[in-house]
């Protein structure tokens, strides 16, 4: 086992200033993605926003910010930059980075959204799909995870956060590939979490349950109230609902929280 | 700056250790500073001095000052 060791003295001041603090955002066009984009705008961030369908997603995008009041942002390249990769490919992600790298801001934080969910029973489930959600929702996570805490190691300061699932941790029939990458995004989290906390950088995962994005459009209005049936606070959530908990996790308000997972999800029970 | 003195700056402030010590025999785990946190920061302070990224697989190699010369090398920084 590899120790890490010299924790950071003062490590709980912020020591890029806002005006140059960026978060990278994957998954940016997703409902998720889109909450979270909107929210570090509005924390005064730069947000470097990835999205694999530039021409897509800067739509819905625009859209979103537009309907939250925040028309100038989408042409604002103070404010926002959009990046088009494929998380699954290591060169195209190194690509991004070395692009941030070279940007007038300082990486502070990232948000691992981008995410895959094939539900098929187990006995139904090809070694292809099985792999397509462990290489998005776990190698391309872990390639984001590594890259971005090496930009955050030269000024020790950052937050990751990593966008796991309830399904990841209690588990759900007819998800087992999904729930097996999601229930890996944890521990993850908290490995890293150990190792980078003498740089300053906290490791954290949010466990969101049943939320309204494009993934959950497509249930009927009789699985949708069974769902919501199970959920204590008696509705589904909503994208602004994890993305407070990620901007909180994000913020320095956070700067003793590593290592976590906290579950968004309404007191769900699947 | 010359690439050597960027290098010894890098070393120096990664590692916090006096310039006299940075040698090529100079190694990874041989002294107390260089250790798998500070290995990580020499990377960040690197990348930073020449304006690089580097390969994962370089950066598990660089095990020494002179290992982190030749590997340097291949991204056109000589010395």
């Amino acid at each position: 086992m590899i120790s890490a060791s010299k924790p950071i003295e003062g490590s709980s001041e912020p020591r890029v200033p806002l005006e140059q603090a960026a978060i990278l955002i994957t998954g940016a066009a997703g409902g998720i993605g889109r909450a979270c984009v909107i929210a570090c705008v509005k924390q005064g961030w730069h947000v470097f926003a990835a999205m694999r369908n530039k021409q897509e997603g800067q739509e819905r995008l625009r859209e979103a910010l537009q309907s939250s009041g925040l028309n100038n942002v989408a042409q604002s390249a103070d404010l926002l930059t959009l990046l088009e990769y494929d998380v699954s490919d290591s060169k195209q992600v190194k690509a991004a980075f070395a692009q941030i790298k070279k940007s007038p801001y300082e990486l502070v934080g990232l948000v691992n959204n981008a995410g895959l969910m094939k539900d098929s029973l187990l006995g139904m489930t090809s070694l292809d799909d099985f792999d397509m959600q462990m290489l998005v929702n776990v190698r391309a996570s872990f390639l984001h995870l590594q890259l971005a805490s090496r930009l955050m190691t030269k000024n020790k300061q950052g937050s990751i956060v990593n966008v796991s699932s309830v399904i990841g941790l209690d588990g759900a029939p007819g998800q087992v590939a999904y729930s097996a990458s999601k229930a890996a995004l944890l521990g993850m989290t908290k490995s890293a979490a150990k190792e980078l906390a003498p740089l300053n950088i906290r490791v954290n995962a949010v466990a969101p349950g049943f939320i309204n994005t494009q993934l959950t459009h497509d249930y009927s209005a009789a699985k949708r109230a069974s769902v919501i049936n199970n959920i204590a606070v008696g509705r589904e959530g909503q994208p602004e609902d994890v993305a407070a908990t990620i901007m909180h996790l994000l913020s320095a308000q956070s700067a003793y929280i590593t290592g976590q997972t906290i579950r968004i999800d309404g007191m769900m029970s699947i | 700056m010359s690439t050597i003195e960027q290098l010894n700056a890098a070393f120096v402030s990664a590692l916090d250790i006096d310039e006299k010590q940075i040698s090529d025999e100079l190694a990874y785990n041989s002294i107390e500073e260089w250790d798998s946190t500070a290995h990580m920061i020499l990377i960040a302070e690197l990348e930073d001095q020449f304006d690089i990224m580097l390969d994962t697989d370089d950066i598990i190699d660089m095990s020494s000052v002179a290992k982190a010369k030749e590997i340097l090398q291949k991204y056109d920084i000589s010395f």
